[in-house]
């Protein structure tokens, strides 16, 4: 198969970008040392672990390298962040509030803490997939103790009033865990400005490698670390640091803030083209997630009177990459629960198509996707009993 | 997605390219099977001469696994007689096929059922003593079918 891959799938996964590459190589092997180990070739080691640190909380408005944990993943992160959190704040209540169009790493998570005795409310969202903070100010009870609401959605990629409901969180005295996972590398950000206790990202959704990730934590919150062990990062996170993933991580980091703006108006160009040019060509579709509060590099769509693996197929046959939702859900044949929440009835939720772009994404890629899906609808609806 | 979730190529063919896709204007039985959890939608058309089926056509809402299961399902029943489609199982369609992912055999189930509602249809139609139209099967997930 040397047919030509498009890939619109950057929500899922991106490739390692071969300036990380080459930045990361030699900590597979001449700077191969444990950074906690005393002699002076781990010490250059240790050292490129501390400047990872710096870089990532420096884009992050961190106050001090301290409050960057480095993880294995973006789940980690999420279930790191509420478990320890919430688990060494119980003596200060034991209620949690979260979204309905979370990532599962963090309402799993949030619905496992009933075990450790805690409570939750899974506040609503509109049919953009936005959380309204007002909600947030009401589900908020003497007990609660942590509020996780993510940055951007991973679906529909709507972007949450994360500033407003910090500041609500803050007047409130309750912590303030975000996943920006989706986020991170596209959207700028500010802990202080977004009044965050916690934010979780990932390294392989912004060019960097897969397996590795960073909680900030702010300085002064209590935490019970989920992987004990150890006493790397603090004692928050047991484990022998991934020396490679962690300048892996700083380094994709600083390329995509550094590179932040010119990405951001090319995506957000072409991201437009796309979706003009499926709401004017193709009838019966809907945009999901927010007109403009969006990710630069988010669509999704819902086709009416089709099925998403259908039309994920047929793409497939192109060599064109995409997916009916999160990554994690294909092939389940269940409506999402993201659209869902939105309001979106199942069978409208079946033909959901989401396309995310990367920074390679070219006009011609999009031009021939647009075409092509046009008669790839067309055809299924062709074929469907919904159609009249 | 697992590779045991992945489609062969016979099932791959028949989605790309769905044999009897449509619908028969003169049709003497049409069926409709719809599941109740995933809202896959089925209808089948048939023509029936001296108790053959002479010609069937479909349209299908869903995954490619009911798309293929429809189109195989047409190419099976097209002269068989009555007695001889009512036969068919999903197991049948499931073979044919050359196999489906164990996630997709309920789309087997509603191809079999869609198949009985047209029947069902047809001889109503035929007998005349009932309210002829669209027979509606059932959920295609009641469990009364073989699912392996």
């Amino acid at each position: 198969m040397d047919k030509k891959i498009i890939y619109l799938d950057h929500a899922a996964t991106t490739y390692t970008d071969p300036e990380v590459v080459r930045a990361i190589e030699p900590y597979f092997t001449e700077k191969f040392y444990n950074p906690s180990s005393l002699y002076t070739p781990a010490r250059d080691v240790a050292h490129a672990v501390k400047h990872a640190r710096s870089t990532i909380a420096k884009w992050i408005r961190a106050n001090n390298d301290r409050e960057i944990i480095f993880t294995a993943s973006g789940s980690e992160g999420d279930n790191a962040a509420i478990f320890g959190i919430a688990n060494a704040n119980r003596d200060k209540g034991r209620h949690i509030i979260t979204s309905a169009v979370e990532h599962p790493a963090v309402l799993e998570t949030v619905e496992g803490m009933k075990r450790f005795g805690f409570d939750h409310t899974i506040l609503p969202v509109d049919k953009f997939g936005m959380v309204d903070p007002n909600t947030v100010r009401d589900a908020i009870r003497d007990d609660t103790v942590l509020i996780t609401i993510m940055l951007a959605n991973n679906e529909v990629g709507t972007i949450q009033p994360i500033k407003e409901i910090g500041r609500i969180a803050r007047e409130r005295g309750v912590y303030f865990h975000t996943d920006a996972v989706q986020a991170v590398g596209s959207v700028p950000i500010d802990v202080h400005e977004m009044n965050l206790d916690a934010l979780t990202m990932a390294a392989h959704k912004l060019y960097g490698p897969k397996g590795v990730g960073a909680l900030y934590l702010r300085d002064g919150v209590a935490f019970d670390s989920l992987i004990k062990g150890g006493h790397q990062e603090n004692g928050k996170r047991a484990g022998t640091h991934n020396n490679p993933g962690i300048v892996g991580l700083a380094k994709a980091v600083d390329l995509a803030y550094s590179n932040m703006q010119e990405n951001n108006e090319r995506i957000i160009r072409l991201r437009e083209k796309l979706i003009n040019n499926i709401l004017e060509n193709i009838p019966d579709v809907i945009l999901n997630g927010h007109p403009t509060k969006r990710l630069p590099n988010n669509t999704n769509f819902c086709f009416k009177y089709i099925d998403s693996e259908a039309i994920l197929l047929h793409l497939d046959m192109l060599g064109v990459c995409a997916s009916s939702g999160s990554a994690c859900s294909s092939g389940t044949g269940d409506p999402s629960v993201v659209l869902k929440a939105m309001g979106i009835p199942p069978e409208v939720a079946r033909g959901s198509l989401r396309m995310t772009l990367g920074k390679d994404t070219t006009d011609d890629e999009i031009d021939f996707v647009i075409k092509n899906l046009i008669g790839i609808v067309g055809k299924l609806r062709d074929m469907s009993p919904l159609v009249d | 997605m697992p590779e045991s979730q992945r489609y062969n190529e016979t099932v791959m063919d028949h989605f790309m390219n769905p044999r009897n896709v449509g619908e028969i204007k003169d049709a003497d039985g049409i069926g409709l099977a719809k599941s109740s959890d995933h809202g896959d939608t089925m209808k089948l058309f048939i023509k029936v001469n001296n108790d053959v089926i002479v010609d069937a056509k479909f349209k299908t809402f869903g995954c490619g696994a009911a798309i293929a299961s429809s189109s195989i399902t047409t190419e099976m029943v097209k002269g068989k007689t009555i007695k001889e489609a009512l036969e068919l199982s999903n197991m049948d369609v499931i073979d044919a096929l050359g196999g489906l992912p164990p996630s997709k055999i309920q789309c087997s189930v509603l191809a079999e059922e869609v198949l009985r509602a047209a029947i069902e249809d047809y001889r109503k139609r035929k007998t005349g003593n009932e309210e002829t139209g669209v027979s509606v099967g059932c959920s295609g997930d009641c469990g009364r079918c073989k699912t392996k």
